[in-house]
């Protein structure tokens, strides 16, 4: 874990509020494992105070590379900021996604932004037959199909509207893909809590084992403040020390 | 020319007069790669009970204008961990640690101090008499009878430096602050942070499960200076300032306010580095204004 500036070399609109940024942070990069993040501080005025946490979107040789959705002042801020300027991150921090498996066969669910680190995952499940299935509200919202695709993924997408791929949920398209037969090794997934929840659920009701990567409000985003718990059969747990990824079986939702 | 930063807080020596604050450091190994834990005056730990506390429930934390909201609610391991498993760490650094603590009754204050009294590697206690998320309907140091009691009951248990950490939530801090010192508390440190609360207007919900929590941050900086000032004016012994603290801007301004020393809290979360980036602007200041001791600054406001 280290503290950088980083300068950004790229920070496009990639859907309709959401935005890929790349940085030149080759420690971080070199550094970093699926599942794990990075926080960052979006000014140095103090106002919004607090560094944001982003899960990491990929690495490409010395560049990071970050996927986020814009949802407030914080994030505002970072959309508008230009190839050039420097960041403050801190990172990389948590425990990433364990990778290992016995079985073969991987799913990915990814619900909206949580699509973010599932990228990344799925180039270092090497050797996996992964089906990804990705969620968002609608068409446009729809991201990362060719990225998951190229590496080695067969993806599946399901839209609030229909738009495209099945419509309803996408842990309603994780209940059909689901089957007994299948022996499938891992559930990894990441997105809103509801649907966290859901894919507990249905994991625990097949008895396959789910790895869940979790969010919380974050203050230091490095253990220190014990802000970002969240409860588990151990107790509460920080999610970003203990997690951000945890065992499905132990989150109390 | 190299000023002297030293500064002395009862029986100790700092060799600077910045500190970390309590609950916002944990128990410094969480910092450890990112800074040269060496350089800080002292390490405060996150507080310390008799027995394990489980903590709130969360979202414990919320960000605000310029500041936060926390209801940790004193999650810690208890004191047998504590010194088994985090103070090896801390005492390893080589800079006075200061161990937090706090308890539900007069009896478990004492038995902590007689505990960490005879436990290697401690140099002081501060006694923490302010923390706002623990349900109870006063906290002691809202209270100078409590106050006095409480700080009186530990001095007869430990020889170690102690220091008392007051909350701001009162009416007259001077009055806490005299209270404390006549039960002959070596420092006082303040402020913890101020009650209060956020809303979520569309759920119609606070926004910490807690309900309401602690403000710290740039916002409180002002109101945290003027108790320091109030407070070092009232009493003789040092105080210890902060809230607010930022950078070396606002640390030096706690120094002239009176603050013998100062702690760095929320600002080492936008910074891990904060505090000891402060010890060398320190340094600087007064070089650069050739003071050749830092004493010559505390409490050096005209008014």
């Amino acid at each position: 874990m280290i503290q950088i500036k980083a300068k950004l070399i790229k920070n496009i609109e990639v859907a309709p509020n959401y935005y890929k940024m790349v940085l030149d942070a080759p420690a971080i990069a070199c550094a970093a494992k699926p599942g794990q993040f990075v926080n960052i501080l979006a000014g140095d005025k103090f106002e919004p105070l607090l560094r944001r946490p982003f899960s990491i979107y990929n690495v490409n040789d010395s560049k990071l590379e970050i996927l986020y959705r814009v949802v407030g002042k914080a994030t505002e801020l970072f959309s508008k900021k230009k190839p050039g300027e420097k960041l403050n991150v801190l990172g990389p921090l948590g425990n990433g996604f364990d990778l290992k498996t016995k079985k073969a066969k991987i799913l990915l669910v990814g619900g909206g932004i949580g699509i973010a680190p599932l990228v990344f995952l799925a180039e270092k499940l090497t050797g996996k037959e992964i089906l990804a299935l990705i969620g968002a509200k609608n068409k446009k919202h729809i991201l990362c199909v060719d990225e998951l695709k190229d590496a080695g993924a067969q993806v599946k997408i399901a839209t609030d509207d229909g738009g495209i791929g099945f419509k309803g949920s996408v842990t309603d398209l994780l209940k059909q893909s689901v089957r007994p037969k299948d022996k499938i090794g891992v559930i990894f997934a990441c997105g809103p809590k509801p649907m966290l929840k859901e894919v507990a659920y249905i994991a625990k009701k097949h008895k396959i084992e789910a790895r869940l990567s979790l969010e919380e409000h974050m203050a230091c985003g490095i253990g220190a403040c014990f802000g970002c718990v969240v409860n588990t059969t151990r107790g509460y747990k920080r999610v970003c020390k203990e997690g951000p990824v945890f065992d499905a079986r132990e989150v109390i939702f | 020319m190299k000023p002297d930063l030293s500064v002395k807080i009862g029986k100790l020596k700092l060799k600077n007069p910045v500190m970390v604050a309590s609950g916002t450091f944990g128990y410094a190994e969480e910092f450890s790669s990112l800074m040269d834990l060496k350089k800080l005056g002292a390490i405060v730990t996150k507080t310390i009970t008799l027995k394990p506390r489980k903590g709130n429930p969360p979202p414990r934390t919320v960000e605000t204008a310029a500041g936060m909201l926390n209801a940790i609610g004193l999650e810690n391991p208890g004191i047998k961990v504590f010194i088994k498993d985090k103070l090896p760490f801390l005492k390893k650094i080589g800079v006075p640690i200061i161990v937090s603590i706090s308890a539900d009754n007069d009896s478990e204050f004492v038995e902590l101090a007689k505990i960490l009294n005879k436990t290697n590697g401690v140099s002081a206690i501060e006694l923490n008499l302010s923390c706002p998320n623990l349900g109870t309907s006063r906290m002691v140091s809202q209270l100078d009878k409590a106050t006095y009691r409480v700080v009186r009951a530990v001095r007869a248990a430990t020889k170690l430096t102690l220091i008392t950490k007051l909350t701001p939530n009162v009416t007259d801090i001077g009055l806490i602050a005299r209270a404390a010192t006549a039960a002959d508390t070596d420092a006082i440190s303040l402020v913890n942070t101020f009650l209060a609360m956020a809303v979520d207007k569309d759920s119609r919900r606070p926004k910490l499960a807690n309900v309401t929590g602690g403000l710290s941050g740039p916002a409180i900086k002002p109101i945290a200076l003027r108790m320091v000032w109030e407070v070092s004016r009232t009493v003789y012994v040092p105080v210890i300032g902060m809230g607010g603290i930022m950078n070396t801007e606002d640390a030096m301004e706690f120094i002239v306010a009176g603050a013998t020393a100062v702690a760095v809290g929320t600002g080492s979360f936008v910074n891990p580095s904060a505090s000891i980036e402060i010890v060398d602007g320190i340094k600087r200041y007064l070089q650069a204004q050739k003071i050749k001791d830092i004493e010559d600054l505390i409490g050096s406001i005209k008014c």
